[in-house]
Parts: C-alpha cells; structure tokens; sequence
C-alpha cells in the first residue's frame, strides 16, 4: 500500500513537471513524458518498415535495443560483448554515423562521435522498435526525419486502458547469469475528469558482468595446440532509468511530454591480448532530456506539429591502469531542438509539408586545448506525397545548413551547406493482391562529428560531409488465408546499391606513432540483398506458430585506395572491415493457450576484420541458438508471467569484434506481475 | 512434448507433417552448431629473390599491429634461401596462448637469444635466435626498447610510479636484466615517456619523451652510469626526443619527433665525453639506422599546406655532420612507399631496408635497396613492420 501511495506522489509530480521543468532546467529529479497518440491506424507509408512490436518484443530473448535489432535484415550490430560493452548499428554497411535513431520521434543525438550504443536502450517499456531504410516515408515529420540515410525508430509505450480500468501498474524483474539483477516498475494513470493520462516508469540494473570464455587453437590435423579459459573481467555495469511522460488531448490536440533519465557506470572490459586477460578502464554516463510533441489538426486541410526537446549528456571516462596513459576525461554535450512542421491536404491524394528544424549542440571537455565546438543546424524539408491510381509517391529535398563555431586554440566559424534529394515510389500492380513493388533513391550525408572536426591533433576542420547515395528495388508480398492452418505468409526482398563517397577515415599523419587526421578519402560501393519470410500458422486445439526468417547479402567493397591493388593483399576492392557477405536470421515462435516457446537463431558469416581480406585478418562465422520459454497465469485480475531464456545453447564461443569474447550459454528468469 | 501432444491430435496427416518438421528442424539445428575449430595461424614462405652467402643468414622482422588487434608478428627473411616467411611464431610456438602479443615496439638480438619487447602485452619475450622458440618472457610494463652491455639488457618502460599530482604523471624507468637468468636485477628512476637508448662511454643515454604530458613534452636526456646504475646528468636538448644511437667516434645521436605544430623534427648529437650538446641536423628524423658512419634517415612530416605527408630519404655523415644526401632511394621506387616507418642496413652487402607502415591497418610492406639505392624486391609483412634483427656474425 505504501508503494500505491508513493507512486500516486511521483504522478502528482509528473504532472507538475513540465510546467515546472522550463522554469527551473537545472532541476536534478527525472521524470518524464510519453509520446503523442499520433495516427495509430493506417500508416500512410510508402515503403512500410521492419517492426518488432508489442508481445512480439517481449518475446525476443533480448535485454537492450540492440540484442532486439539483431532479427531485422540489412543489418549488422557492433557489439563488444556483455551487458555493459558498447553496441552500435550499421545500416546496409553505410556505418554507424548514416543511422538515425529517434526515441519517441525525435532524433537522439550525439554530435560528439555521432554513435549511439542502443545497449544503453532498454526494452522494458518500449512498445515498438521500426527499422527504415532510407528514411521513414511519412511526410508530416520533422526534417531531421528526412536527413538521415537509415532510421531506427524506438517507441515506448503508450498508455492505453482496457475496459473502465483507470490505471495500469506492471512490475517486472529480471535476473540470470552475469549477475543480473533488473527490476522495473511501470504505472499508468488516467485522468478522472480530464483526457490527461500519465506514465512513470523505472529500472535498475546490475549486472557482474562476468562469464566464462574460451580461446582453443588447433593444428591442421586437428590436435590441440592451446586451449585456455578465462573470466571476463571488468564488465560490470550499474544504470539507473527513469522516464515519465504525460499523454492529452485538447479539443483535436494531442499533446505529450516526456522527462528521460539516464545514469550509469561500467567497467570497459577492452581487448584480450596476450598477457592482458583483464582491463580497468570506466565509464560513467549521465543522460538526461525532456521532450514535448503537439499536433493540431487546425483545418480539415492543414495540421500542425511541434516538438522540443533538451538533452544534456555527460560522459566521464577513467583509465587507471598505469600501465597505459593515465586518462580521465569529461565530456557534456547540450542539445536543443525545435521542430516546426505543416502539412496541407492539397486534394484528397496530394499533400504536402513544410518542415523547419532548428538544432543547438555543444560539447564541453576537460582536455587541454580543446575546441570548445558549437553548431547551430537549420534544416529545412519540403516533402509532397502524391497518391494515383495504385502507386503512392513521396519526394522530399532537406536543405541543411550548419553553421559551426570553435573557441580554441584560435576562435573561428565555418559554414555548409546541403541539399539532399529523396524519392520513393511504391506501386500495387494488382487490385485483388497485397503484391507491392517499391523503388526509392536517396542521397544523404553526415556531418562530421566534434571529434572529427576538432579532436585535439587528430581532427581536421576542413573535413567535408561524408555522402552517402541509395538506390533500391524491392517487392513485397502479403497473403490471408481463410482456409488451412496457414493463417498468412508475407514475403518481401530488396535488392540496393548505395554509395559512399567522401567517407571520413583515419590517415596516418607526419612521424610518430598512431598519429592520425581524419580526411575525407573513403569510397565505398555496396551491393545488397535483404529478403525476409514470414508466415503464420494456426493450428487445431489454440496452436500458434509463426516462423520468420531473414537473410542479407552484402558486398561491400573498399575503393578508396587505387595504388593498394595488390590482388592478395589489396585493399581496393576488399570487402570492408567487420560486414559479412552473408548474415541472417531465423524466427520460430510457439504458443499453446497460456505457454509460448520461443526459438531464435542467428547467423553472421565469415567477415574480415581488415578491407585486406587476407587470412591473417580472417574472422569466422558465428551463430547462436537462443530458446526461451513462458507462461502467463491469471489470478483475479492480476496477470503473472514467468519466463525463462537459454541463450546460446551450444555454447559457441565467438567475437563479434575481434579480442571481445562474447559470453557462452546464459540464462535468464524473468517474473512479471501485471494489474 | 508437443511431439507427444500431436498423437492425440485426430488428424494423423497434420501429425505426421508436424513430427517430421520437428525432426528435420532438430537436425538442421545439430549441423549448423558444429563449427571449424581455428587452426594456429601458419608461415606463409614467399621466394623473393636469388639466395645470397655471407656470415648473415637472415633477419628477422618484428610486426607491431595496431594497439588491442593482438597482432604483432615476427617475419623471417633467409638470404640463403632467398625466401621471406610471414608469421613464424605461432609455429615456432604453438602452445603460447594468444601467440606473441599486441604491439611490439622493439627487438634485437644478443648472444644466442633473441628479444621482443611488446609493448602492450607488458613483456619481454625471449627467443632462441635460431629457431625462435620460446624460452621465456619478462614482465615489463609498457616497455619501449632495448640495449644490451655486458651480459646485461637494459629496457625503458613509461610505467614507472605514478607522482602524486593530479595530473597523475607518471616517471618512466630503465629495466636492468640479466639475460642468463631473465631477471630483473634493478630499476634506474629517469624521465618521463623515455624511448629510445644507447650505450656509450659506460654511461647509457635514455631519450624522455614526456609524450604523455602534450603539449608539455619532456627535452632531456638522462645519463646512468652503467656501473653505479644511477641517473648522473640530465642533458637537455629538445621537445619529445625519440630515438638514440651511439656512433664510433664518441658521438650521441638523438632525434626529436617535434610538436607536431610549430617546432619541427630534427637530429642532434651529444657528445659523450663531455655529456654535452655539441651540434644539430636540421633534418627530419621519424626514424633513423646508423651504418658505419652513415646515418641514414627517414622522415615524415605533415604538412598542413598540401595536407598529406612530405618524406624525405636523408644521408646523414656522422664525423662532418653534415647532410650528404637528400635522397637514398634513387630509382624513383620511393613513390611507392606511403609511410616509410622502419629502416636497417646489412652491415655487410650494405643493401638498404625500408618497411612501409601504408595506412597502418592494413598489411606494410618491406623494400629491399642495393648500395646504389635501386630497388632489389619487395614483399608484404604483416601490419605495421618496424623492427629489425640480424642473426650471424658482422
């Protein structure tokens, strides 16, 4: 009872905070806001994208993010092993800095070295996680949607009531190997008069991060040469997450507001070397922001949509190992962001929208000599979206303006400019069938990053942009069957090309070791295939099944080196660093009245950590079985579920990044209460 | 358990199809689970050019990798054969877990043993020069390079105690081993970051590079006396000094990498009577092998004009001081060669090496040069080649 009654304080004080939030920013207590309920019922996509939502979510053996993104196709993840290790993703091989990610529809940003580890995402109250290539092919939007070459859309939940219920509490704990302890605690609470609902939501998690790993190496006739085991150090993690939001409506407005609060530290468990088996460097992170969201639909034929938000990151980041050289960094990154966007029925299948971004960053370091970096961006897009006969088009051009300013070591500005073209086109030859053929072209670009620019020795403040060119073709087919036990099959494949120019990369610089400067001399080509197969079954005595499976083929070549054309050793030509040629993944989801089994595998092939794609730079394929299994039961009106995971079964031990060991066989137990 | 729930299902069509589903799902899952083991990487031997006789058999050439890649290789070339081998240790050593380590930064040989210091592995690994087996590792933190004198090897390493500033600096020593037991017998405190070092006059000249306290750097060079292993002097000379070599006439050569900005690489020489400066080279010195009297010398320099490297070949004559050539690669083969990064000559052929780090992250090169400067072959090594050891007798 004293738990009902603290949380009906914490809403109270969620209710209070945005208004109270822009008076004083320097407040420390988090709290936040959901997300508007934006048109939950016909997408008007033009390319719909890859979904994982609701249940489906929940049912992935997954703790973050990017353990979840891992089943879409055209992807591959970075990740550096363990709860705590960094996870970033690559979309279509393009790199990390072309993908955007949005939480509750705006971007998240991180001018500083433009990645986002998605590790640092929980699951725990994300209702849907959509992957777009290209961009998300919805025109009413902000123009930072546009901008990106790739888009991650992570949507956490928004409230909903069954029934006359007037409030939702859920309760969730998480525990397993590594030391995992995880519990969370969502509440929801409607309004009793007004159409005002709110959400609290908060989680802990600890985890040793430890786990048993194993190198083995053999000789050619297969006897032993070493075999060696060992715990992997320094992988620890302790992070705390608050977030709450507020959801209205007033008179055809639908409003929300959100606090996100993010607190961290870890052990960076770094590189297994020879005679290094353990590494002592840490970080801390502080992420905090608050965003609002309106939409107006203030004419039949015009609407409206505004968004703001404030974000301040700070980042520490300690080595104490004497052995290397003593680092203790502090980083704060500030945003703000304002969102302006139009949208105008012109007849009933032409719209179009007018959308103004303005963007603030900065970046604050302890180091000596630093740059002191602030960028002021100003995006505009104009975007129509035009509907005949069966085809749906959309084109937009972003204009994107930056203007950056340096205090150190000589106080300067610089100015770019940008305008990047999109188009996509989908089209349904046939009345009667869900058959869909879709085409898009893109051309996109990033913008250097504060590091790149302005890294104490290693940046270089005449990088350009790094662009960024997409074409693709795909079909798409979906099928209901009324009859059998094949409810319906959806099978959908694409095939691209994207290029890379003007790709920012590291060049060795004058004498002296490991010293570099970012130019920008990279190009790459890269040729695809994503093809995905889903059907649903449904089987006599409530039997379930879905299967899904997903494959990609990339070749993704390394131009930038035209004198590196040795036909062995060469880079020109190779495929890049850490893609492989082929990756994919297998689905099988199981229930039975109140049991579902779930079965996950999936595959990365051979890569080469090097675009000199020689043995000695040779990584081999990997590929986990992760099976888990659950149960709900319901006990007055209170739900339970318990479930347990068994990840990599066969105990395969791999890297994703070479000298990261990834864990073996884990578990995990997972007990969650609903009301 | 759900194959047991379909035999209570009506439709034995559905059951059968189900059953063998499962089946066939099981058995496709049991062979996808096996993988290849990985094998212990292999030498990979190239001919490269006609055999060659002298007291020299061949040399060894140590990779250093890039820093957490753990792929600091040794390279063999056999003048006998003619041949180059890529990655002998592995199988010279097949039970060394995670074979030779990450980022090695020196090597030499003394007596009948040869010595790698990796730097990143925080050890020393100690070879039989002939076959290069393993015969025992030393713990040396963060060590940089070795000398050896009298039965004794003497190493720098940056990891020596940390001051108690909050800058958290941290003074670096010189290492004393006894390479007939492998032990270290004493530390000798000296400057910050010390490189490079050599012995001379029965004193050793330590360069401190102070390269953790940029843009602060440390201009000194310590002098320990061989017999007391005590710091005696300190000379100072210039910002981030890097690499020392003794020449036969008394003559301590040192080079500073600059600071990257205004002040620019150069060679200076000391004079180890006096211990002190006598003269500089206003030359560009990333790296340097001192052959007889000639010195030669590469080195890089950004230049933030064109933004890309200028590289210059230079022949330092260490008795007049003086520059003596601009370019000792003379058939026009130096276009080729993007980051020249180590260099040697054969005592006894004269045949010039130099090893091209190209963009670090991908396999170097080595290029073999006659006295003349003409290019006699090439090969590939692994990533970052930088050191070199002659076995034989010169």
């Amino acid at each position: 009872m004293s738990l009902l009654k603290s949380a009906k304080i914490c809403v109270i004080c969620v209710i209070c905070v945005p208004f109270s939030l822009y008076a004083q920013s320097d407040t420390t207590k988090v709290h936040e806001i959901n997300e508007v309920i934006i048109t939950t019922t016909q997408r008007n996509e033009v390319i719909p994208a890859q979904r994982l939502s609701g249940e489906e979510l929940q049912r992935l053996s997954s703790l973050s993010i990017a353990d979840a993104i891992r089943y879409f196709s055209g992807i591959q993840i970075k990740d550096f092993g363990g709860i705590g290790g960094l996870k970033t993703v690559d979309i279509r091989s393009m790199g990390t800095n072309h993908v955007g990610v949005f939480y509750d529809g705006i971007q998240l940003g991180n001018a500083q070295n433009g990645q986002i580890d998605l590790g640092k995402f929980s699951l725990d109250n994300m209702e849907e996680i959509a992957l777009y290539n290209g961009q998300r092919t919805e025109i009413f939007q902000p123009a930072t949607d546009f901008a990106s070459a790739g888009a991650i859309y992570l949507q956490t939940r928004r409230p909903t009531f069954e029934g006359d219920k007037k409030s939702n509490v859920r309760a969730l704990f998480r525990t397993g190997s590594f030391g995992l302890v995880n519990p969370s605690i969502l509440w929801e609470q409607q309004n009793e008069t007004r159409p005002i609902s709110t959400t609290f939501n908060a989680e802990y998690l600890y985890a040793t991060g430890k786990y048993k790993f194993r190198y083995r190496r053999v000789f050619p006739d297969g006897t032993v040469a070493w075999d060696t085991t060992a715990i992997r150090q320094n992988g620890d993690i302790q992070a705390f997450r608050l977030e709450s939001g507020l959801f209205g409506t007033a008179s055809k407005i639908i409003w929300n507001a959100k606090v996100y609060f993010y607190n961290s530290e870890r052990g960076i468990p770094g590189a297994i070397v020879n005679n290094v088996w353990k590494n002592a460097q840490r970080q801390w992170d502080r992420n905090f922001f608050t965003q609002t969201s309106l939409t107006a639909p203030i004419h039949r034929r015009y609407e409206l949509l505004a968004r703001f938000k404030y974000a301040n990151n700070y980042l520490r980041y300690l080595n104490p190992d004497t052995t290397l050289m003593h680092i203790d960094n502090h980083f704060t990154q500030q945003e703000i962001f304002a969102c302006f966007a139009n949208k105008v029925k012109v007849y009933k299948s032409w719209e179009l929208s007018l959308a103004t971004d303005f963007q603030w960053n900065t970046l604050q370091a302890s180091m000596r000599n630093f740059a002191q970096p602030e960028r002021y961006t100003t995006l505009v897009a104009l975007a129509t979206a035009f509907n005949i006969w069966r085809i749906k088009t959309q084109a937009s051009v972003v204009g994107t303006f930056i203007h950056d300013k340096v205090k150190a070591p000589i106080s300067s500005n610089s100015n770019h400019q940008e305008f990047t073209p999109a188009l996509f086109i989908s089209c349904k030859p046939v009345r009667k069938e869900e058959f869909h053929i879709r085409a898009f072209y893109k051309r996109g670009f990033r913008m250097p990053t504060f590091n790149d620019l302005y890294y104490t020795d290693i940046g270089n403040t005449a990088l350009q942009p790094e662009r960024a060119t997409q074409y693709n073709l795909g079909l798409q087919y979906t099928k209901p069957f009324k009859k059998g036990i094949l409810e319906n099959l959806t099978l959908k494949t694409d095939v691209y090309y994207n290029e890379i120019t003007d790709k920012i990369i590291a060049v060795p610089k004058g004498s002296g070791q490991f010293r570099w400067m970012m130019m920008n001399i990279g190009f790459v080509k890269i040729r695809g295939i994503d093809a995905m197969a889903q059907f649903n079954w449904k089987f006599p005595h409530d039997i379930r099944l879905q299967t899904h499976l997903n494959y990609t083929y990339q070749k993704a070549q390394d131009f930038s080196d035209p004198t590196d054309h040795d036909p062995v050793f060469g880079t020109w030509g190779g495929q890049i660093p850490y893609i492989p040629w082929h990756s994919g993944s297998f689905v099988l989801k199981f229930s039975y009245k109140t049991y579902e089994l779930n079965y996950c595998f999936i595959y990365v092939g051979e890569r080469y950590h090097s675009s000199s794609n020689i043995r000695a730079n040779y990584e081999q394929p990997w590929y986990t079985h992760d099976l888990s299994l659950g149960k709900t039961f319901c006990f007055k009106k209170w739900n339970f579920k318990i479930s347990a995971e068994i990840n990599n079964i066969f105990n395969q031990q791999y890297e994703v990044v070479l000298n990261y060991p990834m864990p073996g066989t884990n578990f995990r137990v997972i007990l969650k209460f609903e009301i | 358990m759900i194959v047991k729930f379909f035999k209570h299902t009506d439709d034995t069509d559905l059951h059968r199809l189900i059953k063998s589903a499962f089946i066939c799902f099981i058995c496709v899952i049991c062979v996808l689970s096996c993988r290849k083991e990985i094998e212990i990487p292999f030498p990979e031997e190239e001919p490269i050019t006609n055999p060659e006789f002298t007291s020299i058999q061949g040399f060894y050439l140590l990779n250093e990798g890039n820093m957490g890649n753990n792929k600091s290789t040794l390279d063999y070339f056999d003048y006998e054969k003619g041949t180059y081998t890529r990655n002998i240790y592995a199988d010279a050593n097949p039970s060394v877990p995670k074979e030779l380590g990450d980022v090695g930064n020196d090597l030499a040989i003394y007596g009948s043993k040869l010595y790698a210091v990796i730097n990143r592995s925080n050890k020393i690994e100690v070879m039989d020069a002939q076959t290069a087996k393993r015969i025992g590792q030393i713990e040396i933190p963060n060590g940089r390079y070795i000398k050896f004198h009298s039965g004794f090897a003497y190493v720098t390493s940056y990891a020596g105690p940390v001051q108690s500033n909050p800058n958290h600096q941290q003074i670096g020593y010189v290492a004393k081993i006894d390479t007939a037991s492998l032990q270290i017998v004493d530390q000798c405190l000296v400057g910050f970051q010390p490189d490079g070092l050599a012995i001379a006059n029965g004193k050793i000249y330590v360069a401190n590079s102070g390269g953790y306290l940029s843009p602060n750097y440390e201009n000194t060079v310590s002098v320990i006396e061989v017999a007391s292993f005590k710091e005696t002097k300190r000379i100072t000379v210039a910002a981030n000094l890097n690499r020392v070599c003794a020449d036969k006439h008394g003559n301590i050569w040192v080079n500073t990498r600059g600071d990257y900005y205004q002040t620019s690489s150069k060679l200076y020489c000391m004079d180890s009577k006096t211990d002190q400066l006598i003269d500089s080279v206003n030359i560009v010195a990333s790296n340097f092998y001192l052959d007889d009297d000639k010195l030669y010398v590469i080195g890089v320099k950004w230049s933030n004009v064109t933004m890309s490297n200028e590289i210059n070949y230079g022949v330092v004559d260490v008795v007049s001081k003086q520059i003596i050539s601009n370019k000792f690669i003379t058939d026009g083969s130096d276009a080729e060669i993007r980051m020249p990064y180590g260099i040697t000559v054969n005592p006894l052929t004269k045949d010039i090496y130099v090893t091209d780090a190209r963009n670090y992250v991908t396999p170097g090169a080595l290029y073999c040069f006659d006295k003349e400067g003409k290019r006699k072959w090439d090969v590939r090594t692994g990533d970052i080649p930088g050191h070199f050891a002659f076995i034989g007798k010169f």
